[in-house]
Parts: structure tokens; C-alpha cells; sequence
């Protein structure tokens, strides 16, 4: 502790260079924690997804629907404890710029389904009794300031109009919230029984199943067997664990999400060594420093404390500041809802950050103060920068 | 009264003693180039996206969907409506009849190449008319599928992104299994990304009846367009929207290249500023290693410009170096480099290839050349500030 003022007047060596190498590390560290949001967003359902859940889709493509008559058949397979519905609707909200996804589900096997989705008992209640009744995730009533109570027109390309109206309409009877920071919060949910009845095509169909299965170590068994039974009929299954699904999209999205990765990550190594290539030169400049300092009777080793510690004190500050200011950011909102389901900072990307900075912090000094460490003193203090 | 030869012969001095400050202007100029990499690579990106989905807009051809439709997916027209829509004014003829094409397009799932893992891809129907009614696709491989039979042609992007879509090999869509027959180019544009089948054969297998999705229809000029849209807009039996080529794959791209541009701009925006405060330092360390030398000049009767002047000099060329690297480093690394994504709008995917374009490369040195001389400026104005005997005493 009473070095504390010599680290300190060491930092204020050169101000402006202190305070110059101290915002390139903040702005390199800001620019890590930002990529590792993205990534997290482009690529996070695999971690939400279920370990005990399956999708059963058609064979051919997801956008091929399967019938409703289904569920009766997937439910009888050994080790399915539970199956829910879902299809794409597709509805836009006024602009298409304001995409959401939007699907109708049985209300009571969805929430069973998906405990991840968080809705009070009373506005369950609500939705049970109310057909037009829709439930609306927190993210997208945030974005859009909707209430409970509220009437939402929706127009649907794929589904035309509905029966007996000019366009759907949906009350909002309930908002959802996630358990987890990574849920995804954007989507919302209305009644199939409204759906099946308005629309004007296509009647019995659905987009996919999901089922429930006792046992998760079964689950390549189970969707054998679910596929089996559909085998050579008119509407083949294809069935998968929820996670390989969600894989799969993050996958789609592919290339651009790792060149991105790829791409940013080069640019923080580029600004960390131009950083830390400043730091060691400050310190070479100062070697007639550290012989006095040695001349005065400091060791060896704590000479190389000392450097290290000025190091440190720049890369520890800079980065956790950088991962801090990014943090603010973020939690301050979702720049981008319509492409971006979730969007916050995932916790290994703190760790990995801070274990950066201190890293940069212990390289970018120990190079020259282990060469400092070892100067005779009398051509240290020869030495003039 | 600054005679250019002073301000010359004071820069030269300055730059002929910058080999003896090598390592901070090499870490300068690499921290520069990667930053300038870096940037072009990020908008190649883009730029590659954007072209693959427009390249092949022609003026001249005209895409008809059923109105509200915002992709082919949701669109539906029925047999009635594209004989009517192929009878309208504008449209070009040959000596077959009207160079017309009524199409379908599908999804189905195939493993990616680079991942194993399956991606959706845009399976389309056709009529012979497509070939003629688009203009640029040219057979590289195989021929064209025969009318009537489960055959197909594959897009030269298509096939080098996905599995089994060679020339001999099968797919096995549903209870379908369809032939490869051919691989095609089309200019660089979107249907290089899709497989193309006849249409006659793909609406039983997906159980469309007599529907179809979309009409792409070849105008006799590009200013018929207004004609042919006005008569199917007004005609109460139809009901459409018109759109030139160009527009219509505009329109599908700008969730993805939106997405891309502000990710982009973004992350190009945080990295300039940290290259900014990296050559800030460099300068500033510069110019106080060289305290005495500019105090010296400073005495001898060099005003403030010849200084200020060669320490911005010195700036703009280490950053012009540092871009220039990085822009040739990223044009030899990045051009022409294969990528596909999905399309959110369609839903499919779409390959595409970095586009490391002339004015990219012009504006990563512009962009470099800035950050040389904002890192310049104020190292520049200190140093022709310093206060001379001070400056003559430091070591």
C-alpha cells in the first residue's frame, strides 16, 4: 500500500499517453463485449433449448405443414409424456419492419410445455376464457407499449384474411416474462381454436410439434419411433432434439456470424498489441527511473512488481471499464428487435473479458520489466530513454 | 513568408530520422492496416450481399405477385391469372409467343457443406420461358432439364454450398428423387443460389394444383413497365402488385443487408476510434522523443508551420502505409471469398461472395488517411507550442 504513490506518480508520468492508452483499451474491450452479445444473440436458442423436448417437423422443410391429426399419433409413441402444436402465422403489426414472430397454440399444453415462459395465474385464466385472447412476450409489448387490454390488428400474408372480418385482431390478455435472461421475450401467442376457425385455407394443418419425453437420454430412440410411424405417408416427419433444431438456424446464419466473430476478433488483438506495445515503451523509457529506484536498495523482484503493477493498473482499469461501459449499454436495450430475438451480455464474455485485460496488463509489462529487473545499475542510470 | 522549400526540407529531415523510432511506427502502421482490414472486409460483406441480390435486376423484366405478398412464398396466382397477365401490353414476344415465365418456389433441406448441419434451399419451378425471360443464364455444366421429367439444374452457388448437387447425382425430396442435370450461372445474381425444376412436374410433388406464385414476364423495353403495370393493376379480375426486377430483389434484401450495414457501421465506428487513440499515442510519443530536435529547429528560426507540418506528414504517411496494407491485405484475403447466409424475407439460403469493390478500397484510404491526420493534428500543435529553452534542456 505505501507503494501506492509511486505507482501513481509513475501514471502520471505522462498523462496524456496514460490517459490515450487507457481509452484504446476501454474501446477495445467495449468492442469484445459487443461481439460477444452478438454472437449470443445470433446463436443463443441452443443453450435455452430443452433438454427434454423434441420438434417433429415435415420431413422436407419446415415450412411444409403436418396435420392437427397427428397429435393423437405422436402422443401414443412410448416415452412421450406430453405434445404441443405451433404455426408460423406470420403476421405483420403495420409495417413490415416491425416483425415479431406470432403463432397460435394450444393454450393450456403450450405453457405446460414451455415453463420458461412466465405468465400469472390470472391472465392464464384470461386467455383460457377469452378466444380472441392473445399473450404478448415483455420484449415486444416494451417495444411496442402495449398493454394488457389492448386490441391488435394484425394483417397475415400467408393466412389471407379471416372469416367474416377484414383483418385479425387480437386482445391482449396477458404479458409473458422469460426465467432467463437469454428467453426469448419477442414472440407472441393467440388461440388455434380462433385460428382454425377464421382462417380460410389450409384447415387442420400445422407448422410442428413439440413433444415432452420422459427420459432425455432416449431421445434419438423416441424420434425414431415418431418418424417410423409416419414413414410413407403423405406428410414424412423428420424429429429432432430441440437444441440440434436450434443449431441448425444458428448454423444458417452461419457464415456472416463467424466472419463476424473472426473479423472482430482480429481488430481487439490489433488494438491490444498497438496498446500494450505503448505501455512496454513507457516503461523502457524510464529505465534511468528504475535504477534510482534500485540504487536506493528496492529488489529485483520488487522493481518487476512495481512495472507489472503499473501494467496492471491501465489494463485492468481500461478493460473492466470497457466491459462495464458495454454492459450499461446494452441493458439499456435492443438496438435492432426485428433481426435480434434477445440481446444482453452473457456472463462468459465478462470472465473471458476480464481475463483479457489482466492478461494484457501482466504481458504488455513483463517483458520490460524483466529485461529492467536484470540492468547493472550503473548503465541504468547511463541510460537516458 | 513559408517557402515550400523550408517546409519540404524540415519533413524530410523529420522522416529520415524515423528508422531510428522503427518499433513505434511499425506497431502504428500494423495497428492501422488491421483497423483498415478489418473495415473493408466487415462492408465487402455487404456489398457482396447486395450485389448477388440485385446484379441481376433487369429494367427490363417485370415480376407480378399476388398483391399484399411480400415474398414469393406468400404469394398465389392461379392459371387463369397468369395467361391474363402474359396477354397484357408491354410484354416482349418471340417467335414461341410471349417470352413469359410462371413460377413456383419451394424450400427444401439440405446439408451445408461447410457445416453438415441442413439449410433451407430455394427449390423453383419454371417454365421454359425463364431462361429467355431472365437473359443471363448460361448452362456450365450438363443442359437443361427435359419438360415433363423429374429433373433438375442446380445454380453454380447452390452447388458449391451444399451436399449432393453434383451433375449425375439425386435428391431425394419427400418421396421425390429428381436428377441433376446441369449446373448454371447467372451473372453473380440470386439464382445462383437456387435449384430450378420444371414447373409442370413441382406443383403435383408439393400438391399445388394448378397454382403458381409468381410471373416473371420479359417487357419489349424498359419503359413499357408503366403500361403493363397499369393495365394489371386496373383490371378488377386480377389482383397484383407489379414491380420491376431490380426493385423486387431490393425489396427482399433489406433485412440482411440492413442487419449487416448497422452491425457494420457499428463495430467499424468503435474500432476507428480505438485506432484513433492508438495513433493519438503513437504520435504524441513521437513527438516527445524528438522534444530536442524541434526545440533545436525551433531555435534556429523554424516558424510553427514547417513543424506542425512535418509531424502531419509524418502521421498521414505511416496511416497511408498502414492503409494501404490493410486494404491490399483484405482485397488478396477477402475478395471473391464464398459465404452464404439465410434470407430472413425468403427464408432461404443465399450465397454469395465478398465483394472487395474499387471504391471500398478508396474508401478504407480515405478512412486511414483521417485517421492520420486527426492523430496528427494535436501532437502537431503541441510540438510547434513547446517552450524552446525547455525543450533544448530535455534528455
Amino acid at each position: 500500500m505505501k507503494f501506492l504513490p509511486l505507482l501513481w506518480a509513475g501514471l502520471q508520468r505522462r498523462k496524456l499517453r496514460t490517459t490515450l492508452t487507457f481509452l484504446s483499451i476501454f474501446t477495445a474491450f467495449m468492442l469484445f463485449a459487443f461481439l460477444g452479445a452478438i454472437r449470443e444473440a445470433l446463436g443463443g436458442g441452443v443453450g435455452m433449448a430443452g433438454r427434454d423436448r423434441l420438434i417433429v417437423r415435415h420431413k422436407v422443410s419446415l415450412i411444409q405443414t403436418l396435420p392437427e391429426s397427428y397429435k393423437a399419433g405422436i402422443a401414443s409413441v412410448e416415452g412421450v409424456a406430453a405434445v404441443c402444436h405451433q404455426t408460423w402465422f406470420g403476421g405483420i403489426y403495420q409495417d413490415p419492419k416491425n416483425f415479431f414472430p406470432n403463432m397460435p397454440v394450444e393454450p393450456a399444453d403450450f405453457l405446460a410445455m414451455f415453463p420458461e415462459f412466465v405468465l400469472g395465474d390470472a391472465e392464464k385464466q384470461a386467455w383460457l376464457g377469452t378466444r380472441t385472447g392473445a399473450v404478448v412476450g415483455r420484449a415486444t409489448a416494451e417495444r411496442f407499449k402495449w398493454n394488457i387490454g389492448d386490441r391488435i390488428p394484425i394483417q397475415s400474408p400467408i393466412w389471407g384474411q379471416p372469416a367474416g372480418q377484414g383483418q385479425w385482431e387480437f386482445l391482449i390478455v396477458g404479458i409473458y416474462d422469460g426465467t432467463k435472461k437469454a428467453t426469448d421475450t419477442s414472440q407472441m401467442f393467440f388461440r388455434y381454436d380462433y385460428f382454425e376457425e377464421a382462417r380460410q385455407q389450409m384447415k387442420g394443418q400445422v407448422g410442428w410439434y413439440t413433444v415432452r419425453i420422459a427420459n432425455p437420454d432416449q431421445a434419438a430412440q423416441i424420434a425414431a419411433k415418431i418418424d417410423e410411424q409416419f414413414a410413407n405417408s403423405p406428410y414424412e416427419t423428420k424429429t429432432e432434439p430441440e437444441g440440434a433444431f436450434a443449431a441448425g438456424f444458428a448454423q444458417q446464419i452461419g457464415d456472416i456470424g463467424a466472419i463476424m466473430m473472426a473479423v472482430v476478433g482480429a481488430v481487439f488483438f490489433t488494438i491490444l498489441l498497438v496498446a500494450g506495445n505503448t505501455m512496454a515503451q513507457s516503461v523502457r523509457e524510464r529505465t534511468a527511473e528504475l535504477g534510482v529506484l534500485k540504487a536506493m536498495g528496492y529488489s529485483n523482484f520488487l522493481v518487476l512488481i512495481l512495472v507489472l503493477l503499473e501494467s496492471s493498473c491501465i489494463a485492468i482499469s481500461g478493460g473492466f471499464g470497457g466491459l462495464g461501459a458495454a454492459w450499461l449499454i446494452i441493458a439499456s436495450g435492443n438496438p435492432i428487435p426485428g433481426l435480434l430475438p434477445v440481446f444482453y451480455l452473457p456472463a462468459n464474455s465478462i470472465v473471458t473479458g476480464a481475463l483479457f485485460a489482466v492478461a494484457l496488463g501482466i504481458v504488455a509489462g513483463a517483458l520490460p520489466a524483466w529485461q529492467a529487473r536484470r540492468l547493472k545499475i550503473s548503465e541504468a542510470l547511463r541510460r537516458v530513454g | 513568408m513559408i517557402r515550400p522549400a523550408l517546409l519540404f526540407s524540415v519533413a524530410l529531415f523529420n522522416l529520415r530520422s524515423l528508422p531510428g523510432r522503427k518499433a513505434a511506427a511499425i506497431t502504428a502502421a500494423i495497428g492501422i492496416a488491421g483497423v483498415v482490414g478489418v473495415l473493408v472486409g466487415v462492408l465487402a460483406i455487404a456489398r457482396g450481399f447486395q450485389r448477388a441480390m440485385t446484379v441481376s435486376g433487369s429494367p427490363a423484366v417485370a415480376v407480378v405477385l399476388r398483391s399484399g405478398a411480400d415474398s414469393e412464398m406468400t404469394s398465389g396466382l392461379s392459371r387463369a391469372d397468369t395467361r391474363t397477365i402474359g396477354d397484357a401490353p408491354g410484354v416482349a414476344r418471340n417467335y414461341n409467343g410471349y417470352i413469359t415465365s410462371a413460377e413456383l418456389f419451394v424450400i427444401i433441406n439440405l446439408p451445408k457443406l461447410s457445416t453438415g448441419t441442413d439449410a433451407n434451399v430455394p427449390l423453383r419451378g419454371v417454365e421454359p420461358g425463364a431462361f429467355e425471360v431472365r437473359g443471363n443464364i448460361e448452362i456450365v455444366q450438363g443442359r437443361r432439364f427435359a419438360t415433363g421429367r423429374n429433373e433438375v439444374i442446380v445454380g453454380a452457388g447452390a452447388a458449391r454450398a451444399f451436399a449432393g448437387l453434383g451433375v449425375g447425382q439425386q435428391i431425394k425430396v419427400g418421396r421425390n428423387v429428381w436428377d441433376v442435370v446441369g449446373i448454371f450461372t447467372a451473372g453473380g445474381g440470386i439464382a445462383e443460389s437456387e435449384i430450378w425444376a420444371d414447373t409442370a412436374v413441382l406443383q403435383p410433388a408439393y400438391q399445388r394444383d394448378d397454382n403458381f406464385q409468381s410471373v416473371l414476364v420479359k417487357l419489349d423495353s424498359a419503359a413499357a413497365f408503366e403500361e403493363f403495370k397499369e393495365s394489371l393493376t386496373g383490371n378488377p379480375k386480377l389482383n397484383v402488385k407489379v414491380l420491376r426486377q431490380a426493385d423486387f430483389y431490393a425489396e427482399q434484401s433489406t433485412a440482411v443487408t440492413r442487419f449487416i450495414t448497422t452491425i457494420g457501421v457499428f463495430i467499424a465506428s468503435l474500432m476507428a476510434l480505438g485506432a484513433l487513440f492508438g495513433a493519438l499515442n503513437t504520435m504524441y510519443s513521437a513527438v516527445a522523443a524528438r522534444t530536442r530536435e524541434i526545440a533545436t529547429l525551433r531555435a534556429l528560426g523554424f516558424g510553427a508551420s514547417p513543424v506542425i507540418f512535418s509531424v502531419l506528414l509524418e502521421s498521414v504517411l505511416l496511416s497511408l502505409l498502414g492503409g494501404t496494407l490493410g486494404a491490399a491485405a483484405a482485397y488478396v484475403l477477402f475478395d471473391g471469398y464464398r459465404a452464404s447466409t439465410i434470407n430472413w424475407q425468403t427464408f432461404s439460403q443465399v450465397t454469395f461472395a465478398f465483394n472487395v469493390s474499387p471504391d471500398l478500397l478508396g474508401m478504407a484510404i480515405g478512412f486511414a488517411t483521417l485517421i492520420g491526420i486527426a492523430g496528427g493534428l494535436f501532437p502537431a500543435i503541441r510540438a510547434a507550442r513547446l517552450p524552446i529553452a525547455a525543450g533544448l534542456r530535455e534528455s
